[in-house]
């Protein structure tokens, strides 16, 4: 599947940009870790998010690709290609370590990818940002000291070019209450919010959330991705990384499934669910054909190692019914161990499938 | 981008900061009246000793008053403000000349501060002197501003007191704002490569007058400039991992 991907997006010509669309490989200019990045003038930078020919906008205002990132040994991400056209809501799913912070970052450009491109509206990370096109929250990050939550709030928003209204976003964010305490002074859930509050005061064309709703309550919750959907429907484009798949079904236009620095998967949400929402049934069975099991009614994929088999199912109910076709056709399968499909497990799975495949790919590069 | 409002905010955290108001400003003062005030009629030399305190006093005072946006970096980067800030449009460049500005500004109230206990014990500068003095020492603050941004990304906050007290409180012994150093032979050739050294003269313009800037000042000044800013941007490339 991955193969497919590849190829697919690999023959696909990077239409008019060429110039924007260079390789980023190191000592690129436009990088912002450079020390004092010799720029372009900020209206020009400005001018030219606004302009972008709409081909840009509706093909896709983010597009990575074949982005690649080490670190030492580990493989962090490895062959990442993603477009994504404005006003989606795009969710990145993964288990811990998948890459999601890694390709986040780097498509913020905090990280330089080892190789690959990162474009936002045709600009390469550092110019979009300086132009004021993007906001994030990072992962990991707590506030600074000596300010209170709105001055805070006030302080970042005055870096944007066109930042919303002060009361608007404490009002959004559920931190009007908390507006004038100091930013030490505050609960990991209360910190989480500002954190959102400062990445929406941008009022930016993209929207970047690492894991937003990790330290919030129920109530935070609802109240996040409410004021989420105020502002995707102000035709924002958002991207946001997840453990939970509910999450991302409930709130995402598209799941981006992430595992061991790859895609193992790229559809809208029902599509996802069926993958890896599902139940998983083991058995051993002896001598029996892959193909076999999969025609069962009800499974969506199978593997098998040995006599080990591992069935996936969409939901309940095609598990049940294809638990009892397995015992019907193959009575003598023992160690039946049926459960909701972690989705880790899920993951690894529709990885380690791929894997040999991508490695074989890296080689032949 | 309108820089304006974010160095407003950051010049008031930096008054809010009460540790780094004590450092900069108090200690220097407190010493001052302690040391210098009960010998208000000492001649150090032909010099009045409370003139002579004060400009010790005033290198010390601000050396570590710029040098502490040091510290400011350091704790910014360990909370993981720093990555915010590279996704905001604020530039690099606008980040530090905020941090060095509000360092300077720290500054300023020391000598204010000092000048004004100066005054108090009977110091008594002519207008061109108190002037030359002030713009001298901001000149020779400049390697303190640069260096200050360079430790902001060597060291880790838990390293930072210390290291930022030891090497102020070295510098300043050195340089001599604490009292007379040696003035000839290989040690005092040594002396004379350290920008601490320039900053007290500088502060001593206002006791000989036409004592400085010599050529050598501004050289030396130069060099260490421009060395630690070469430093410093290669640590800033380095320091993209997220912490
Ligand atoms: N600075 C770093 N140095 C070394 N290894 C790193 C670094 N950052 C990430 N990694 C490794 O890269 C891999 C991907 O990490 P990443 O943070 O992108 O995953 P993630 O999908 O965001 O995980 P999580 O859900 O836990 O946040 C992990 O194996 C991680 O250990
Ligand atoms: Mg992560």
């Amino acid at each position: 599947m991955v193969i497919e991907i590849f190829v697919a997006k690999r023959t696909v010509p990077l239409t008019g940009k060429g110039t924007q669309l260079v390789e980023m490989g190191s000592g690129d200019p436009h990088y912002s870790d450079q020390p004092f990045e010799v720029h372009l003038p900020d209206d020009v930078v400005r001018d030219r998010v606004e302009n972008v020919d709409s081909d840009e906008k509706t093909n896709g205002v983010i597009r990575l690709t074949d982005l690649r990132k080490s670190y030492g040994e580990v493989r962090a991400v490895r062959g990442v290609d993603v477009t994504i056209a404005s006003g989606q809501t795009v969710a990145f799913l993964g288990p811990n370590g998948a890459g999601k912070t890694t390709t986040i970052d780097m498509m913020l450009g905090l990280v330089r990818p080892d190789s690959g491109n990162v474009s936002l509206f045709g600009l390469p990370p550092s110019d979009a940002v300086r132009a004021g096109a993007v906001g994030g929250m990072l992962q990991t990050g707590s506030l600074i000291e000596y300010l209170s939550v709105r001055e805070l709030i006030k302080m970042v928003g005055s870096l944007y070019p066109h930042p919303l209204d002060l009361e608007e976003v404490l009002d959004l964010t559920g931190t009007g209450d908390i507006a004038d305490r100091k930013t030490t002074k505050l609960s990991g859930g209360q910190t989480q919010r500002v954190r959102f509050a400062i990445a929406l005061i941008a009022d930016p064309d993209l929207l970047v959330l690492d894991e937003p709703t990790v330290a919030l309550d129920v109530e935070g919750r609802r109240d996040f991705w409410n004021a989420m959907q105020a502002v995707t429907a102000r035709g924002k484009t958002v991207i946001f990384a997840t453990h939970y798949l509910e999450e991302a079904d409930a709130y995402a236009d598209r799941i981006i499934l992430m595992a061991r620095g790859q895609i193992v998967a790229d559809g809208p949400p029902s599509e996802i669910k069926a993958k890896v929402g599902g139940r998983t049934i083991r058995a051993s069975i002896p001598s029996v054909h892959r193909e076999t099991l999969e025609s069962i009614p009800g499974v969506v994929s199978a593997s098998q190692h040995g006599e080990e088999i591992v069935l996936v199912c969409s939901d309940t109910a095609s598990s049940d019914g294809a638990l009892r076709d397995l015992l019907h056709r193959f009575p003598e399968a023992r160690n039946i161990d049926v459960r909701g499909a972690g989705l880790e497990e899920a993951f690894l799975k529709l990885t380690s499938e791929d894997d040999v495949d991508s490695d074989a790919m890296d080689e032949s590069r | 981008m309108n820089g304006s409002t974010y160095l407003r905010y950051e010049m008031l955290r930096t008054l809010r900061n009460r540790r780094f108001l004590v450092f900069s400003l108090a200690f220097p003062l407190v010493l001052f009246f302690t040391i210098a005030g009960p010998n208000r009629h000492v001649q150090l030399g032909g010099i009045a000793f409370p003139l002579y305190y004060m400009t010790g006093m005033a290198s010390w005072g601000t050396m570590t008053a710029v040098l502490s946006s040091g510290g400011r970096i350091a704790q910014e980067r360990s909370v993981g403000w720093t990555r915010q800030m590279r996704i905001t449009p604020l530039t690099t460049r606008s980040y530090f000349t905020a941090k060095v500005l509000s360092g300077y500004m720290m500054a300023l109230f020391s000598i204010a501060a000092l000048c004004l206990a100066g005054s108090a014990v009977g110091v008594r500068l002519t207008a061109v002197q108190w002037v030359t003095m002030i713009g001298l020492l901001l000149v020779g603050l400049i390697p303190f501003a640069v260096l200050g941004i360079l430790l902001g990304h060597l060291l880790s906050v838990d390293s930072l007191g210390p290291a930022l007290g030891g090497m102020t409180s070295l510098f300043a012994l050195l340089g001599g704002s604490f009292g007379p150093i040696v003035t000839s032979g290989f040690l005092f050739s040594l002396v004379k490569c350290l920008p601490s050294y320039w900053l007290v003269q500088a502060a001593k313009s206002a006791i000989d007058g036409g004592g400085w800037p010599p050529a050598e000042a501004w050289i030396v000044l130069a060099v260490w400039t421009v060395v630690l800013a070469r430093i410093a941007s290669r640590v800033y490339q380095r320091d993209t991992a997220r912490s």
